[in-house]
């Protein structure tokens, strides 16, 4: 009797347990961020949000200026003048002028590098959580993904201000949502587009090679198909005086 | 031919006579590959051993090309690999083939190793195969360990810190082993450089010592097949195996072959998918190595979690940290577990069919229950199949001389 399908069922179920993804990065229910690396003008205008918003206190450590041009199809020049505030040459990483020491003393907290945060957290987590600040009771900052975090809203004169919506889940008094006390100077179609562009230079920053990666996998893979197809006729060939 | 050409070819040739009368190059091809016999009925689960030893080349190579650039150091270690990732050519394809050849490397050893299982593989005159097997499978846990702490994240971190802790469970010495291991009273710089040597040069040796020795024990006896009888027991007028065919052309064509088609799904992985969902680089890595912060959810990378959960199942520490141990060391008995007269699982009735299902959905389940978070509901699950794992060995050996088999071939079925 044969039991070439019964163990054959068996190795595909044990490896495909194994490498499906059901283990997410945890957290609560996350916002899409639905960011396209490819999209060039997208992670320009990251970067734009990124410079002049979180790039005082939050370095990159990992990313060259120059890297940024080539990869953005920005002129050196336009980087120097546009996205460069301090006094550095364009082959140099995207540190801050405020040392860590300082940082912890000023804020409480030393601003996390964010050269790989989208690798840590993940796209969604940054949309979610960069979307879900809002104003308490006390009239300070708080987020409604990570609670009591140490970062203000750095964006409510685009976004205006959002107070909690309060509501009764098994005793507990929890956000139920979030709804916009102040209109800022953005739509909140807008914002989420900006702040959609600011998660894609993100996205970006945690792995400035990944289109290409993409890119040349194509190829490989194709590549790859055709060895396969001229290897397995090799082997027919072969094997045709043993069958 | 034009005469200058056949004078090369003639030279080329007594050359090659001056070599191979000096080096037996010709005579080992033959006894390993041309005059070989292998089993003409080789499926599908034969295709894991070569390809194992094409991942072991992968990271050899990819390795050496990352140890060009790596900087075995507290301070420098994270910043080194993310120089790797953006600014050394071709960095991020180097690290990705390793870091993607690490956890391949384990499907396939793990699929490999379940072969043995179905066709017994493992059985007399081959027992020695399958502990050099293991002890390649050990030497590969260790290399692996080390290596994850190499890119000092959180996860590298955090994970040797629980790993190097559990010999902190062994009496009296456990407390003076751990500083021992790690040079230092926590995980720390000189904890780092000692694993880099053993990841770059011991273990990296080890394992190319016990796979020469792995697949020398293989050659003496040759392989065993899908049906588990032996070939040379029936001969034809020349000496040579009747179901028998030579290594070479026909497995080494077909293992090109498989080649191709793993290639295809390890390049899939490493272009499109490297970090494949947290499994084979762990979100929590990507951030650095920091002594005072301690990751929400601690886990060890997902080749080492069933384990990990068998160790989760048992409150008492010492006693969890034996029971992980065992449930190692007793795999390397299996030869002598299994004493049906019959070798393959086709020959066996269905009571070892169940048996090996049910085991390997329990490994399986491990492994996922070895990540979570531990739930009071998830660790009773561990403990349920931690003795499901445990059981399916000491019901081997008490059912598989009574077991029922079904009459074996004359000749190889196909």
């Amino acid at each position: 009797m044969n039991t070439k399908p019964f163990s054959t069922v068996l190795g595909l179920v044990a490896l495909l347990t194994f490498a499906a993804p059901a283990f997410s990065a945890g957290g609560g229910a996350l916002q899409h961020a639905d960011v396209n690396i490819r999209d060039i003008a997208a992670i320009q205008r990251g970067a734009k949000l990124f410079v002049n918003y979180c790039f005082s206190c939050h370095s990159a450590s990992f990313m060259r200026y120059n890297r940024l041009a080539e990869d953005l199809n920005l002129d050196e020049d336009l980087v120097m003048e546009n996205l460069v505030f301090a006094d550095v040459k364009i082959g140099e990483t995207m540190e801050i002028a405020m040392r860590p020491d300082d940082a912890g003393n000023w804020l409480g907290k030393v601003p996390p590098d964010l050269s790989l945060a989208s690798r840590s957290r993940g796209a969604d987590w940054l949309y979610t959580y960069l979307l879900t600040f809002y104003q308490d009771e006390s009239g300070g900052w708080n987020n409604q993904l990570l609670e009591n975090a140490s970062m203000p809203n750095v964006f409510w004169q685009l976004q205006g201000i959002q107070k909690p919506v309060y509501a009764t889940h098994d005793g507990h008094e929890v956000i139920d949502h979030l709804t916009l006390a102040e209109p800022g100077l953005q739509s909140p179609e807008e914002f989420e587009s900006s702040v959609r562009d600011l998660v894609t230079f993100m996205e970006y920053l945690g792995e400035p090679a990944k289109v290409k990666r993409k890119n040349i996998g194509v190829w490989v893979l194709l590549f790859l198909a055709l060895f396969a197809l001229v290897s397995y006729a090799l082997k027919a060939e072969y094997w045709r005086d043993v069958h | 031919m034009a005469k200058p050409a056949s004078n090369l070819a003639r030279r080329a040739d007594a050359l090659w006579n001056w070599v191979d009368t000096r080096l037996p190059v010709s005579a080992f091809w033959k006894a390993t590959m041309t005059g070989y016999q292998a089993p003409k009925n080789f499926n599908f689960w034969y295709y894991m051993g070569s390809l194992a030893l094409l991942v072991l080349v992968i990271q050899i190579l990819s390795g050496i090309f990352l140890t060009m650039h790596y900087k075995p150091s507290a301070d420098l270690a994270f910043a080194s690999v993310e120089y790797i990732m953006r600014d050394v050519e071709w960095g991020w394809f180097i690290r990705y083939l390793h870091s993607t050849g690490a956890s391949f490397f384990f499907i396939l050893v793990y699929l490999h190793m379940f072969r043995s299982l179905l066709y017994g593989s493992h059985r007399s005159p081959r027992e020695l195969v399958w502990i050099f097997g293991m002890l390649i499978y050990l030497a590969l846990m260790a290399e692996a360990f080390m290596g994850y702490v190499l890119p000092w994240g959180q996860m590298s971190y955090w994970g040797a810190q629980v790993i190097i802790n559990l010999f902190g469970a062994i009496p009296t010495i456990g407390e003076p082993l751990t500083e021992w291991i790690r040079g230092d009273f926590f995980i720390s710089d000189a904890t780092l450089n000692r694993f880099f040597a053993l990841h770059v040069i011991a273990l990296p040796l080890a394992l190319l010592g016990l796979v020469l020795m792995h697949l020398v024990a293989l050659r003496e006896n040759g392989s065993n097949n899908p049906d588990g009888i032996e070939i040379k027991a029936n001969k034809d007028e020349n000496g040579l195996p009747v179901d028998g065919i030579p290594f070479h052309p026909y497995y080494t064509v077909k293992d090109i072959f498989g080649v191709a088609m793993f290639l295809l799904l390890f390049a899939f992985i490493l272009f499109f998918w490297p970090e494949a969902g947290g499994l084979f680089l762990e979100h929590d890595n990507f951030i650095p190595a920091n002594p005072l912060v301690t990751p929400e959810h601690i886990k060890p990378v997902w080749y080492f979690t069933p384990y990990y959960a068998i160790l989760k199942a048992v409150p008492d520490k010492l006693m969890g940290v034996i029971l992980m141990g065992l449930s190692v060391v007793v795999l390397f008995f299996l030869p002598w577990l299994d004493r049906s007269p019959v070798k393959s699982i086709r020959y066996k009735g269905l009571w070892y069919k169940i048996m090996v299902g049910v085991f390997a959905v329990a490994f399986v389940r491990l492994g996922m229950l070895g990540m979570s978070e531990g739930t009071p509901a998830q660790t009773i699950e561990m403990r349920v199949w931690t003795f499901v794992y445990f059981a399916f060995f000491i019901l081997l050996y008490f059912l598989s001389p009574g077991g029922k088999t079904k009459p074996l071939p004359e000749r190889l079925t196909h």
